[in-house]
């Protein structure tokens, strides 16, 4: 009984260690496998198409429509001490810091990285990938690293939309509907971010956010068992996987960033 | 056609994405392009700074004037030094004005606000304010009054 125990622990760690091992040198192969830009630039222009011109619409009605709930929110909080023109700042830290870089990473890994699984797991079981590698050309260069560079490329892109589109919704309900002077929500809003600090601390996150989801997303699909089925689940996983790396890796890098750690 | 209209899009999105960036740079934390301004430097002593930070306002009138760029103890007499940046076009401010901590609102941020004396010698570059209020600090206020009413 506890040999057997012991035994499935073991090789659930080994099979573990083994995953992440192989999704480490995926990503080190697929890292350094785009040498010739000029041949590889158009597969990188259309994946960006595919994954950040496509998810450009939900993330800024996301963006717009937090921002919106933001300012209503922070508006009935204020208004209690009388202090309701830090609304421009309230919002602004919040977005800049938090809610731009994670929201927008939380939604790219829905609406982008299952497709990247689901596209690359249906090329896998319907062998387009065993296929290139029989007429000798990479599979990683070919299909994995453009879609890998144009997730990293897109999420700070779209985070700072998010962003921006946020703040821009902030100001309509703040300013326009709820009445807040428009000269002290933004005079507020300047006097508290400082690009160094807020903006490119933001940029950051989203960075490593884009690397983190692309990489469970591209691998999930390259590592998916070849049934309609496995692909499902690679889909799940993917989700699964980058939603939780993306919170985990926002309170580290919080920690680090505002902490003083 | 296809093609084309794909590279379009993609340029759109890029483009897009420094617009953002340059809105937050420039709208929302208040970066400006022209060069800081020229300011000279002049520095005051306080018994207690009560929670001024560097980058606060200098004001005369209300106005700001400059703001302050470095915050020390003096180890000797253990007073707080307060080195602040005036703006050029303020070089007439007379060398016996007075600078004290004012707070903005009730819980507002501190800042420092100078009101003019009567000499005809101007601040210049390295001066002191020998003039100083230091900050209100709200519990040597609430002791104050408490000690005055128990004496009564």
């Amino acid at each position: 009984m506890v040999i057997q125990a012991l035994r499935r622990i073991g090789s659930k760690g080994v099979s573990f260690l083994e995953t992440f091992g192989a999704s480490g040198m995926f990503l080190f192969q697929s890292l350094f496998a785009m040498p010739n830009v000029r041949n590889n630039f158009p597969l990188l222009v259309k994946q960006i198409y595919s994954v950040g011109v496509m998810s450009l619409i939900i993330i800024m009605v996301s963006g717009f429509f937090i921002g919106m709930v933001l300012a209503l929110q922070g508006y009935n909080i204020l208004t209690r001490y009388g202090s309701e023109q830090a609304l421009g700042q309230l919002v602004s830290l919040t977005l800049l810091r938090e809610l731009g870089p994670v929201v927008a990473a939380l939604l790219f890994a829905g609406r982008a990285g299952s497709a990247l699984t689901a596209e690359i797991g249906l090329m896998k079981s319907t062998e387009q990938i065993a296929g290139l590698e029989m007429i000798g050309v990479d599979p990683l260069r070919r299909v994995i690293a453009p879609r890998f560079w144009a997730g990293v490329i897109c999420m700070p892109v779209l985070a700072i939309i998010f962003s921006s589109v946020g703040i821009w919704g902030a100001s309509l309900v703040g300013v326009d509907w709820l009445g807040v002077y428009s000269g002290s929500f933004w005079a507020n809003m300047q006097d508290s971010v400082q690009f160094s600090d807020d903006v490119l601390n933001g940029v950051i996150k989203s960075i490593a956010f884009g690397f983190v989801i692309t990489w469970i997303a591209v691998f999930q699909g390259y590592d998916t068992e070849p049934t309609s089925e496995g692909i499902g689940q690679a889909t799940t996983r993917t989700v699964v996987y980058a939603s939780l790396a993306i919170l985990g890796l926002d309170f580290i890098l919080t920690a680090v960033m505002f902490g003083d750690l | 056609m296809r093609i084309r209209t794909l590279e379009i899009s993609v340029g759109a999105f890029m483009v897009a994405g420094f617009a953002a960036l340059i809105f937050l740079a420039l709208k929302v934390s208040g970066l400006t392009l022209e060069a800081a301004e020229e300011s000279y430097e002049v520095s005051a002593r306080f018994e207690n700074i009560g929670g001024l930070t560097v980058r606060a306002k200098v004001t005369m009138a209300g106005v700001v004037i400059g703001r302050v760029s470095n915050i020390y103890l003096d180890k000797e007499d253990f007073v707080g030094v307060v080195e602040m940046e005036i703006y050029n076009q303020f070089d007439n401010l007379s060398i016996d004005s007075t600078a004290s901590i004012l707070t903005a609102g009730v819980l507002g941020e501190k800042y420092i606000g100078i009101v003019v004396g009567a000499e005809d010698d101007n601040l210049t570059d390295g001066d002191e304010i020998e003039d100083t209020q230091s900050a209100l600090v709200l519990e040597d206020l609430i002791s104050k009054f408490l000690f005055n009413k128990t004496q009564e």
